[in-house]
């Protein structure tokens, strides 16, 4: 096979990496602090792509309104996130982890249908804002400009996550956090609003990723559920909770997929979930997590 | 002395009456019912009586379905053998994966249930030559139990109405096994490994062990009903298999109350009734759905048995209570 078709290949496996990431990231960092693992993550996703086409109908027909509008559609989700955390969330914390897992479904079946009843069951789709439109050449393959533009925002997600956590008092909160909370808490910590604070945050990257997303991808019902299964085995490869596990979990997917295809053209779906298992048995936590307590 | 009603022989005898109705709706909607009342009891066996989340019962429930359906209509094998079939293929299934899967605990063993029933799922999802890829299996005949007509009184019966008798007669058998089961000295050991696995340990017991015997014996159900299924829908599909089967299997067990043994029965019979009560309305079936969990976690976290136990002991005042023991 010629180098460049196997670049090409890479680089597709590269795009579907940086996007899962994105989504993966929030739904680790909630894992990794609340304990939660949350089903409706995927459903966060899919209304920041609703919100973005939404938004867009009522920016109409300013283009380059588009980054305005996958801000907005991530704030909004944001917000959405705020208020679930807390008004319910926020009650089940102390209960079993099956009950709150059960809640989290409970929203991807209300906000799934929401979002029926409010767009609709056809596909939505958002163009390109014009100023990332066309393609560039990498090595003789073509990369979208907008694909490049997304991975240059994932890239600086991680980044900046990075930096956020080593560096500053409430990434310190954050490691401490996932390390020990009860210990947190009765060191004076104000454990209630670090909680709200990381859900929101997750919700944020959910929605911006589900807005980012929407100029390549149809919105349709049911990206939801497709979305938190492939965001599952992101953080399981990665880690449960593993910040950089998340990210190579991502890579290591969307490789797997994108040379899955060539290998075995049928079954590119089942070599993920294999992969997903043969890590559970291996290395319950992850590639780059810790074992939990 | 016995104040106790015998509602369980009450409800059986009610259900056995009801082709006598003369509506082959009610039959309908009881034959399914039944088939996945034997699917919910099957999965409290992991779920409330060893305290083990499964995120991906469906895989076994649809293998079943698929190994009966096949066998019917590829090889005309009688039913009962099918049926056999359809629990032991996800038998075996459920002892490889599970061999696995009760090596980890809590979240870990239902992300790798969850893993095995996806990659069944895809399997049977694009393996057009056996199980007809997206397009699943159809046409999969009723069983030959023309010979029940020679029962007096069931002269009358049509083909459902049969069907749904015989349904009824091994749902029944195989509900009375796992209540055997889980009042056996086996099933207080899954019991004692539910509330506290590490003194299980401690006193000798190979909680792996015992929990891949739970993990078997309920994929061993989950089949045939799954066999049942296939047979009664006239057809099998990898959808019978994706995780959100596995999900309304949980959730119409928390609806019963999943620490109460005929709680999932009562789950389905809640699920399945509303579910047709309600789309006959509205196509936004998952959004009351979703309402319905919502109340039941924040009001009732027991399920309906749960709320039912707690609102007949506040009846009876604290003076009887714990008599029911």
């Amino acid at each position: 096979m010629a180098a460049e078709f196997l670049f090409s290949q890479f680089l597709s496996g590269l795009t579907t990496a940086i996007f899962l990431f994105l989504v993966a990231s929030g739904l680790s960092l909630v894992f990794g602090i609340l304990r939660v693992l949350n089903f409706a993550h995927g459903t966060f996703y899919m209304l920041g792509a609703y919100l973005a086409w939404q938004s867009m109908q009522w920016l109409a027909p300013a283009k380059e309104a588009f980054w305005f509008a996958a801000l907005a559609a991530a704030t909004g989700i944001a917000i959405l996130g705020f208020v679930v955390e807390r008004l319910l969330l926020r009650h089940l914390y102390g209960k079993e982890e099956l009950y709150q897992l059960l809640f989290t479904y409970a929203l991807v079946l209300i906000l799934g249908d929401a979002a029926k009843i409010l767009w609709g069951t056809g596909q939505l789709s958002v163009s390109r804002p014009p100023s990332v439109e066309g393609s560039i050449t990498v090595f003789g393959t073509l990369l979208p400009t907008y694909n490049l533009f997304v991975m240059i925002v994932g890239f600086a997600i991680a980044i900046g996550f990075w930096v956020i956590l080593q560096r500053t008092s409430a990434g310190r909160m954050i490691r401490a956090a996932a390390m020990d909370r009860e210990m947190l808490s009765a060191l004076g910590a104000n454990v209630g609003v670090l909680y709200s604070g990381v859900f929101i945050v997750s919700s944020f990257l959910a929605g911006l990723s589900g807005a980012l997303v929407s100029p390549i991808k149809a919105i349709v019902p049911g990206m939801d559920v497709e979305i938190i299964v492939e965001a599952f085995i992101v953080v399981v490869i990665g880690g449960l909770g593993s910040f950089w596990g998340t990210f190579l979990g991502a890579l290591i997917y969307g490789q797997v997929l994108s040379f899955g295809i060539l290998i075995f053209p049928r079954f590119s779906i089942f070599s993920v979930f294999a992969l997903m298992a043969v890590i559970l048995i291996v290395r319950p936590w992850g590639l780059l997590g810790r074992p939990l307590k | 002395m016995s104040r106790r009603v015998p509602w369980t022989l009450i409800v059986l005898v009610l259900a056995l009456t009801i082709p006598w109705f003369g509506s082959r709706y009610y039959t309908f909607l009881s034959t399914q019912i039944a088939i996945l009342s034997l699917f919910a009891v099957s999965y409290n066996l992991l779920l409330g009586t060893t305290g083990l989340v499964s995120f991906g019962h469906a895989a076994y429930f649809g293998l079943g379905a698929y190994a009966t359906g096949l066998l019917m209509k590829e090889l005309q094998t009688p039913f009962l053998l099918a049926l056999l079939a359809g629990g032991l293929l996800p038998a075996a299934f459920a002892a490889l994966f599970g061999y696995f899967c009760v090596r980890l605990t809590k979240i870990y063993f239902s992300m790798l249930t969850l893993a095995f029933a996806q990659i069944v799922w895809a399997i049977c999802f694009q393996w057009n030559e056996v199980t007809g890829g997206d397009q699943g299996i159809s046409a999969i005949p009723y069983p030959e139990l023309g010979w029940m007509s020679a029962i007096p009184g069931l002269g009358g019966f049509g083909t459902g109405d049969r069907f749904y008798i015989a349904c009824l007669v091994l749902v029944i058998l195989g509900i009375w096994i796992l209540q055997r089961i889980t009042n056996s000295p086996f099933g207080r050991m899954l019991t004692t490994i539910r509330e506290n696995p590490e003194r299980a340990s401690f006193i000798g017991i190979d909680v792996r062990r015992y929990e891949l015997a739970a993990f078997v014996i309920s994929g061993g159900f989950a089949g045939m009903s799954g066999g049942l299924f296939g047979i009664f829908n006239r057809g099998v599909f990898a959808d019978f298999m994706f995780w959100p089967k596995s999900a309304e299997v949980l959730i119409m067990t928390i609806l019963g109350g999943m620490n109460h043994f005929w709680g999932p029965v009562v789950g389905t019979v809640l699920m399945v009734v509303l579910n047709q009560q309600i789309t006959s309305y509205t196509e936004y079936w998952p959004l009351v759905l979703g309402t319905i969990l919502l109340v039941l976690l924040f009001a009732f976290p027991g399920g309906l048995m749960g709320a039912l136990e707690a609102g007949t002991k506040r009846l009876r005042g604290q003076k009887t209570g714990g008599g029911d023991a």
